[in-house]
């Protein structure tokens, strides 16, 4: 009737990992938290997926809380990210290494 | 009266602690005056319970006194306690008496010295450790008085350290004393492990359950002990050295007192040596060969007192003589004898180096006997006293230790008359150098590299010593003159000694010789002595110069010292040094900084962990992910 | 591994009797995802990063239409891709930090073989034991069924506002907290000619009062010349 949810789950792993390697892989802060917006959506893709193969409903209503959390998760980083790279335009993730040992 | 016995050793004590608080402000002669009371006080006491003893009417008189449980301590169970027999009244009696004679002496002679009541107060803690040792019941509280007595004489022996002969030479003893310390301690181990308690008369009475062997061991370890305190053979080199403290020291600590200390223990537990017949040969023989070892040391000796020094060595050989072979009594009226007599001969000495602004050198003395008429003819007593010229007190002391060995072994005997034939030439000897013949004392100064003890500068006309000096010097030589009434061997009944011997009982050897061998053995003794006396007069009262008879090797002491400073303190030191450098510097220090640099190093390493770069760190969160996957499939497999 | 291949594959398809229209559907919004993953990785600037976001996110909304959560849906393409996105464009547009990157080289050592490493064996970590151990073993429908008749809207609403309504709340209550602390965080100090972090200083201590930290506007000048010496390389 349906595909099986094993194909949800193996594409919400596969996108995870891609998220991982680009937040693990890129210098840029934007495109780093852009990373963590990928992963946080296949973890979304796989609670909702849980939803069907359980029949419950939690599953969504936690994606709903996720969602929420994840913009004003954004709307702070964001305005972190406005107040340290106000300055200097191309500065990149590894500039802060202040806690060098 | 018996009851009154703690307070013989409190008064030394009190006085001593009187002038630790005072006696810098008491300053001089206030503060001699006050430990000369105090120890004066001791010997009242002292006689009190003397009488209070003789009181007791009982085979063997003896009285305990105990003031408090010392240590009780598992199996073990030490009270501080005092033992009041006729043996401890005796030494008791001529501890105090000579204390107080030489307390006295002392007044005048430290006067103008710069640390004087500090002198004060180290005697009179030193008389406090002396009876403490003698009246002590068993063997911890001998033990205490003995590590006192040992203190007190590297105090006194090094009281003016500021010169380095000085300081050196109370650490010699200190440390040679220490030596035969161990024996001591083991002997007291031994014998708690065998007996369960160090109390004399507990120990007394379980003889029979110790094994010959252990009672062999501890008489020996115990005697190991005594040779150390004493100066018996090898352990003599320290009294010699000793003569850098002032001479009141030397006439108290090292002629009269504390070098008795092993005679009395050894006459203490003579229960053991009689057991042990081995020891007791073993003694004998020590004693004997020490006897002739240090008179011919003395022989040939430059310095007044190391000549007296080597003397009191060689007549404490008798002493142990006497003991090994049994003859206790002896012993004891040897040891009485030889604390007039010789205490007379230092505080006389001391009367001509103070005479003569300190100098000790006997070839830069002479002919004093025009100038110090007094200390001329008590130093005369004592001479003859110990030459063994009848009828002063020496002949008969010598005599009755030489009947003993004769009985016991004739070797003995030969030996300890060779002994008194060179005592008698020795003695004489210094006599005639310091009192015949011309005055050398106003010669011109002497080589600068002669390490003798020497006045500075050229000497002035020798003078009397003061009327405080002069009072002790008559009545030690009225003791030594008639001292030989303690024990006139032919009347049972009213020698004073005689009361001694209950103590001994059995242990005592009776001669039981005919009185013809007697009246033999004593001529024997007069004429050596005379002989001895007239053959060193006349070499040595005119000529003061005779290599021939002062050999190299008598001189040096028979090279005992020189070998032990070669075995001992070279590799000693060399031992000192490695510790210092190679163990100190290199192992401990080095582990301990090597922890320090260990973690330094380790934490260098691991700091290079913390690049700063947040993609870095989540590398390393992603690696811990991959370790849970990892755990979790492994436990799939499982 | 065949085996298992079949079983994971084939023997799901044939049993399900999935419908081709729901298996286009599913192959199309997953390449999708994909590319727009992969894009996001890849790309040089950053706006074309987030284009590559706004792919990804229609394809799991997609996704989650195939599930039958329609709200989330629409909620994912409103906020998510609605809202979400724009920020991040605005913040592109307002730093200047559209400057392309070089990816070429990478300072820190070692850095893309270990991720690359890392994260490929993580998912293959994951996938295996997706394919060998026991999924949703859980007990099911715990606040209430998903599937079946009735509305989407319905049934999500109710469990929000009965069951879950604490957390809901608290969900607002985070909303306003974040708007608050973005508004202060982005404050520029308007005293003082320098234009400065002064977020730094004020964020140790976020006040609902602007006043207290335009007084204190001067510390954050020392401050600001110590965080430019940091941030410097």
């Amino acid at each position: 009737m349906t595909i099986a949810g094993a194909w949800y789950l193996g594409l919400a792993a596969v996108l995870f990992s891609i998220g991982a390697l680009g937040l693990l892989i890129r210098r840029n802060v934007l495109v780093m938290f852009m990373c963590v917006e990928l992963m946080l959506n296949a973890a979304n893709l796989t609670f909702v997926t849980f939803a069907r193969m359980m029949n419950d409903i939690g599953g969504q209503v936690l994606v709903f809380f996720v969602l929420v959390v994840a913009a004003a998760e954004v709307v702070v980083g964001l305005g972190i990210v406005v107040a340290i790279f106000r300055r200097r335009a191309n500065a990149t993730a590894d500039d802060l290494h202040l806690m060098k040992g | 009266m018996a009851h009154l016995t703690y307070l013989i050793v409190l008064l030394p004590l009190v006085g001593f602690a009187v002038q630790v608080l005072l006696g810098r402000r008491l300053g001089d002669p206030q503060a001699g005056v006050v430990g000369t009371i105090f120890v004066a006080a001791s010997f009242v006491v002292s006689v009190m319970v003397f009488f209070g003893l003789l009181h007791i009417n009982a085979p063997v008189r003896s009285y305990t006194q105990t003031l408090w449980t010392f240590l009780p301590v598992g199996g073990l169970h030490v009270n501080a306690a005092f033992y009041v027999d006729p043996l401890s009244m005796t030494m008791v009696l001529f501890i105090t008496g000579i204390s107080t004679l030489i307390h006295l002496y002392s007044i005048s002679y430290m006067k103008g010295d710069r640390d004087y009541p500090k002198f004060f107060l180290y005697m009179n803690l030193f008389v406090a450790s002396m009876l403490i040792l003698v009246l002590g019941s068993n063997m911890l509280m001998t033990f205490i008085g003995w590590e006192g007595v040992g203190a007190c004489s590297y105090w006194l022996i090094s009281f003016w350290f500021t010169r380095d002969s000085a300081a050196s030479a109370g650490k010699k003893a200190f440390i040679y004393n220490r030596v035969g310390d161990v024996g001591f301690l083991l002997a007291m181990f031994l014998t708690f492990e065998k007996v369960g308690s160090l109390n004399y008369q507990t120990v007394f009475s379980h003889l029979s359950e110790i094994g010959p062997g252990n009672i062999t061991a501890i008489t020996l370890l115990l005697f190991l002990g005594a040779a150390g305190k004493s100066a018996q053979l090898p352990l003599f080199p320290w009294l010699a050295d000793a003569m850098e403290g002032p001479t009141p020291v030397s006439a108290l600590i090292h002629a009269a007192t504390m070098v008795t200390a092993g005679v009395y223990l050894m006459c203490r537990v003579n229960p053991l040596l009689h057991a042990s017949p081995d020891a007791a040969f073993t003694v004998a023989i020590i004693g004997a060969a020490t006897a002739f070892v240090a008179a011919t040391i003395a022989c040939a000796q430059s310095d007044i007192k190391k000549v007296l020094a080597f003397s009191t060595v060689s007549q404490l050989g008798y002493m142990f003589l006497a003991v090994g072979t049994g003859a206790y009594e002896a012993a004891i009226f040897l040891m009485v004898a030889h604390a007039f007599f010789k205490g007379l001969l230092f505080l006389g000495a001391g009367s001509v180096i103070h005479g003569l602004h300190d100098e000790q050198d006997l070839k830069r003395m002479g002919n004093l006997r025009r100038y110090v008429k007094l200390t001329f003819w008590t130093f005369t007593v004592g001479w003859l006293a110990i030459a063994g010229v009848p009828p002063l007190s020496g002949f008969w002391a010598k005599g009755d230790v030489l009947d003993a060995a004769w009985a016991r072994h004739p070797a003995l005997w030969v030996v300890g008359i060779v002994t008194a034939l060179l005592t008698a030439y020795y003695m004489s000897r210094l006599s005639g150098l310091a009192f015949f013949g011309k005055d050398r004392w106003n010669k011109a100064p002497i080589d600068p590299d002669d390490p003798g003890v020497h006045a500075s500068g050229a000497i002035t006309k020798p003078h009397e010593s003061p009327w405080l000096m002069r009072i002790p010097l008559i009545v030690l030589a009225i003791l030594a003159f008639f001292g030989g009434v303690l024990s006139f061997p032919w009347t049972t009944h009213y020698s004073l000694l005689k009361w001694v011997d209950p103590v001994f009982g059995a242990n005592l050897y009776n001669a039981h010789e005919s009185t013809r061998l007697q009246w033999e053995l004593a001529t024997t003794d007069a004429v050596i002595a005379v002989i001895g006396v007239v053959i060193a007069l006349t070499l040595w009262s005119r000529r003061a110069d005779r290599p021939q008879l002062e050999p190299t090797f008598l001189r040096r002491w028979w090279f005992i010292d020189a070998l032990f400073d070669f075995l001992f303190s070279r590799s000693g030191a060399r031992l000192a040094q490695f510790s210092a450098t190679v163990v100190e510097d290199g192992i401990i220090d080095g582990a301990v900084n090597g922890v320090g640099t260990l973690v330094r190093r380790t934490g260098g390493v691991v700091r290079k962990a913390q690049s700063g770069y947040v993609r870095n760190y989540a590398l390393a969160i992603v690696l811990g992910v991959v370790a849970v996957l990892a755990f979790m499939l492994s436990r799939l497999w499982w | 591994m065949v085996t298992l291949l079949h079983g994971a594959i084939i023997a799901p398809l044939a049993a399900t009797h999935a419908s081709w229209t729901d298996i286009g559907t599913f192959a199309v919004a997953a390449a999708i995802v994909l590319a727009g993953a992969i894009g996001v990785v890849i790309a040089r600037n950053p706006v074309h990063a987030a284009l590559m976001l706004v792919m990804t996110l229609f394809g799991v909304a997609v996704l989650f239409v195939l599930q039958r959560a329609d709200f989330l849906a629409a909620v994912q393409v409103i906020v998510y891709a609605g809202a979400i996105v724009v920020l991040f464009l605005f913040v592109i547009m307002f730093l200047g930090v559209d400057k392309t990157e070089s990816v070429k080289v990478e300072p820190l050592r070692g850095q893309r073989p270990l991720a690359a490493g890392l994260v490929a064996l993580g998912l293959a970590g994951v996938l295996i034991l997706g394919l060998v151990s026991h999924w949703t073993t859980g007990k099911a429908s715990v606040a209430g069924a998903a599937n079946g008749p009735g509305s989407n809207v319905f049934k999500l609403g109710r469990s929000v506002f009965t069951t879950y309504l604490f957390p809901f709340e608290v969900t607002s209550a985070l909303l306003v907290i974040a708007v608050v602390g973005a508004v202060v965080l982005a404050r520029r100090p308007p005293t003082t000619g320098s234009d400065g972090p002064d977020a730094i200083g004020a964020s140790g201590a976020i006040d609902a009062t602007g006043e207290t930290v335009d007084a204190a506007g001067d510390i954050s000048d020392p401050t600001t010349e110590t965080i430019d010496e940091e941030v410097a390389p």
